[in-house]
């Protein structure tokens, strides 16, 4: 990565020394309360996503000391940003880990991220609600496990999100009991969306433009997007409302410290079985912060693998884990496709990948298999469509040269699914390899099992069936993609099933949270920030609320 | 073959609103890799240019891509990819077990290195190596299918298509910001986007692509 005027976001931590950087001013800077390591803050913070930011902005405005602890850059989007997908590789979790199992996944991509405001830098902004039933889906419709909230109380809670992050969605949702209204306008459907629609309206499902987290109209500081359709690696305009430009602003106005390149290691335990604070590598040297509470939002990989690495003699197998249960269920989320080309000059490279989506699957019941999926439109650009090429048709040499040059005509919907919880899908530690910071690497496990090879059978066949409707040739089937995790320290009403309980607390040490997707005893059918953005946002109230009492 | 967007160079748009500095600082960076090799010996060097030479072939009409060299500069730095198939090795030493063995292959069944081997029978190697039929201790436990999915599909686009010269035959419009689009309905174009070259109309475009801006 060559050196911008701003130096280097890898080389020294930019939120040092009472400021943090505006990521709205070039050059700029904003004020920041500084703590010392000593100094034992309310609140210790473990990553600064959907998650993490979320609740250390909430929980600094409402009076507690916060401590926000990033792996990750704190990034100038303005001038750290290239339009370039190799350089934008910067945005992701690229250190090592190993994948192994009969569906070995794909990491360090769109599934990861390393960067003050976690993987919502990257994110394609795609703002969806849970299906309410899902919140019960053992209960109510036989598979999965329950989680320990009620969905009308996830439904205040994903309007205060939507309200946040100023959601720009259409005028009413086809699906789901009634939501208020998008606070932004929905954005102009590009021709690749026009597609989707086509294709949905023939087969009669509803569509909509898809709710996302970029801005329609100014706000604040936000100009409106512009369409320039490289979300995905990293808005360099702001129009994003990631975590980056509307929480981690939040909290450092409310007092609370974000601190960057600052890899925690290690949860600190004291004889009485309360966390005392972490251990975080930072410019060069390990160091220890005091803290009264730790909340873990590292997500669905470096959550457990905290908790793991953070054993000692009295909790033997990790924090929090006296159900056995830290590292295991882990989940994905298909993300099968199918493209193909048509006549017209479609070139979806411009504006958000995804303005159309269906979620006809979500709400329709009438499938032989559990859990759900929607499809959305697409927009990849070179290189990932290079990669769908070699990946899902095996193409090389003349004819994928030549078949590349059709890129301005190609034209596809991607399908984000449900998977099933399973124990033996995990994320365990590597004792013989570690990375950069001496910290064994994790090792994840992942199989598809028989009902999400079902569901993956039935999005691609009805995916298909859209595209021949709408009139698009040449059809082929991507069906090796997955992308969003979760499941890894599960919240519900047992302690001998969860990890954590409904306000993200762990059952074994009351002081020690966890607020990510790792929580998410099931993942739905559709991109799951909203859905963390909510639990962030409850959990928040939540610990005022047993502050209050005296119960934190 | 006729260019699909003649005269259309992404490069032209570098001093325009669709580069910021940021995408100028990356891609003069890359365009200044060195073409030798730093971390391939110059024999596996040879093997993994004929390697290059098959999966992208290039027209012989303009200055390559250096694939090779984009390839063994991601070893040199040693930029991983973030995960590693627990069947496989690291990246730098997975090239040199992989180019090792083709060689090897090629001179069981030629008598020649692989690089000295006609394309067809280059491909043929290659298809087998997709297979996974590639085997032997040369090999060391490595499967042949993996390597071919994750190192040399893998490594040899995302190479290739990170190249100007890539964009530009493909098309696209390329670095976006801050200036985005504003024509996104079907066959409209911004004039800062690349005109296709229509039959009988391969003048319109070659003139439209000459002032993108």
């Amino acid at each position: 990565m060559a050196i911008s005027p701003a130096g280097d976001p890898f080389e020294n931590p930019r939120a040092i020394n009472g400021r943090a950087p505006d990521v709205f001013t070039e050059g700029g800077w904003v004020p920041m309360r500084h703590y010392r390591d000593e100094e034992e803050v309310d609140f210790a913070i473990v990553g600064t996503g959907a998650g993490g930011g979320t609740l250390a902005a909430r929980l600094a405005e409402k009076g507690f000391s916060v401590v926000a602890l990033d792996a990750g850059p704190y990034f100038r989007p303005m001038e750290d940003f290239a339009s370039d997908e190799t350089a934008q590789n910067q945005l992701y979790w690229m250190d090592p880990r190993i994948v192994a199992g009969d569906t070995p996944l794909t990491m360090g991509g769109k599934n990861s991220g390393k960067a003050v405001g976690g993987s919502t830098v990257h994110f394609a902004m795609v703002s969806l609600r849970f299906r309410p039933e899902w919140f019960k889906s053992r209960s109510l419709m036989g598979y999965g496990a329950d989680w320990p909230i009620d969905w009308r109380e996830m439904w205040q809670y994903y309007a205060e999100a939507e309200r946040a992050l100023s959601i720009s969605g259409p005028v009413s949702y086809p699906w789901g009991p009634k939501r208020p209204r998008y606070p932004y306008r929905s954005h102009p459907i590009n021709a690749a969306g026009m597609i989707l629609a086509k294709g949905a309206e023939a087969q009669g499902y509803e569509w909509t433009p898809t709710p996302l987290a970029t801005v329609s109209a100014p706000r604040g500081k936000s100009h409106p997007c512009v369409y320039r359709g490289w979300c995905r690696f990293g808005c360099s305009t702001n129009a994003k409302q990631s975590a980056l430009v509307v929480w981690i602003p939040r909290a450092i106005t409310a007092g609370a410290e974000i601190r960057d390149l600052a890899m925690v290691g290690k949860v600190e335990v004291n004889g009485a079985g309360k966390a005392t604070g972490v251990h975080y590598h930072r410019e060069g040297r390990w160091r220890f912060q005091r803290a009264r509470n730790v909340v873990v939002a590292g997500y669905a990989v470096e959550t457990p693998r905290l908790l793991l690495m953070s054993a000692t003699d009295r909790f033997p197998d990790g924090l929090a884990n006296s159900s056995g249960l830290v590292g295991k269920n882990f989940m994905t989320q298909p993300n099968q496709a199918v493209f193909g080309d048509v006549e017209e000059e479609i070139r979806w490279n411009k504006a958000p990948p995804s303005t159309t989506i269906t979620e006809h699957w979500n709400y329709c019941d009438r499938k032989d298999f559990f859990g759900g999926y929607c499809w959305m439109g697409q927009g990849p650009l070179p290189i990932e469509w290079a990669t769908v090429q070699v990946g899902a048709r095996g193409v090389w040499g003349e004819q994928l040269w030549r078949d590349m040059q059709n890129y301005n005509h190609q034209v596809g919907v991607k399908l984000v699914g449900e998977c099933m919880p399973d124990e033996k899908n995990r994320v365990t530690l590597v004792t013989d390899e570690k990375d950069q910071y001496g910290l064994p690497i994790t090792r994840i496990t992942f199989s598809l099992g028989e009902n999400d090879k079902a569901l993956i059978a039935h999005g691609l066949d009805q995916m298909q069936q859209s595209m021949q409707l709408a009139g698009v040739r040449n059809l082929f089937r991507q069906d090796n993609d997955y992308n969003h995790l979760g499941g890894t320290a599960r919240m519900g009403d047992d302690p001998r099933t969860s990890v954590v309980n409904a306000d993200c607390r762990s059952w074994d040490l009351p002081n020690l949270g966890v607020c990510d997707g790792s929580g998410f005893p099931t993942v739905g059918g559709g991109n799951p920030h909203l859905t963390i953005h909510a639990i962030a946002l409850r959990t928040a109230d939540r610990i005022e609320a047993l502050a209050k009492r005296g119960e934190l | 073959m006729t260019a699909r967007y003649p005269g259309y160079d992404v490069l032209a748009k570098r001093h325009t609103l669709s580069w910021n500095e940021a995408t100028r600082r990356v891609v003069d960076k890359r365009l200044a890799v060195p073409r030798e090799p730093r971390f391939l010996t110059t024999d596996e060097w040879a093997t993994l240019r004929a390697v290059c030479d098959r999966i992208l072939p290039q027209p012989k009409d303009r200055p390559p891509v250096p694939i090779a060299a984009y390839v063994d500069d991601k070893l040199l730095e040693n930029k991983i990819d973030g995960y590693r198939d627990a069947e496989m090795p690291h990246q730098g030493e997975a090239w040199r077990i992989a180019l090792a063995a083709l060689d090897g292959h090629a001179r069981e069944a030629h008598s020649r290195r692989f690089h000295e081997l006609a394309a067809a029978e280059q491909d043929a190697l290659l298809t087998r190596m997709q297979k996974g039929e590639l085997s032997g201790d040369a090999w060391q436990g490595m499967p042949s299918r993996k390597f071919f999915a994750k190192r040399v599909l893998h490594d040899i686009t995302n190479a290739y298509y990170a190249h100007p010269t890539a964009w530009s035959e493909m098309g696209f419009a390329g670095p976006a910001a801050p200036r985005g689009y504003v024509r996104m309905d079907a066959n409209q174009h911004d004039p800062w986007e690349a005109a296709e070259a229509h039959p009988g109309r391969e003048a319109e475009a070659l003139a439209k692509n000459k002032r993108v801006v």
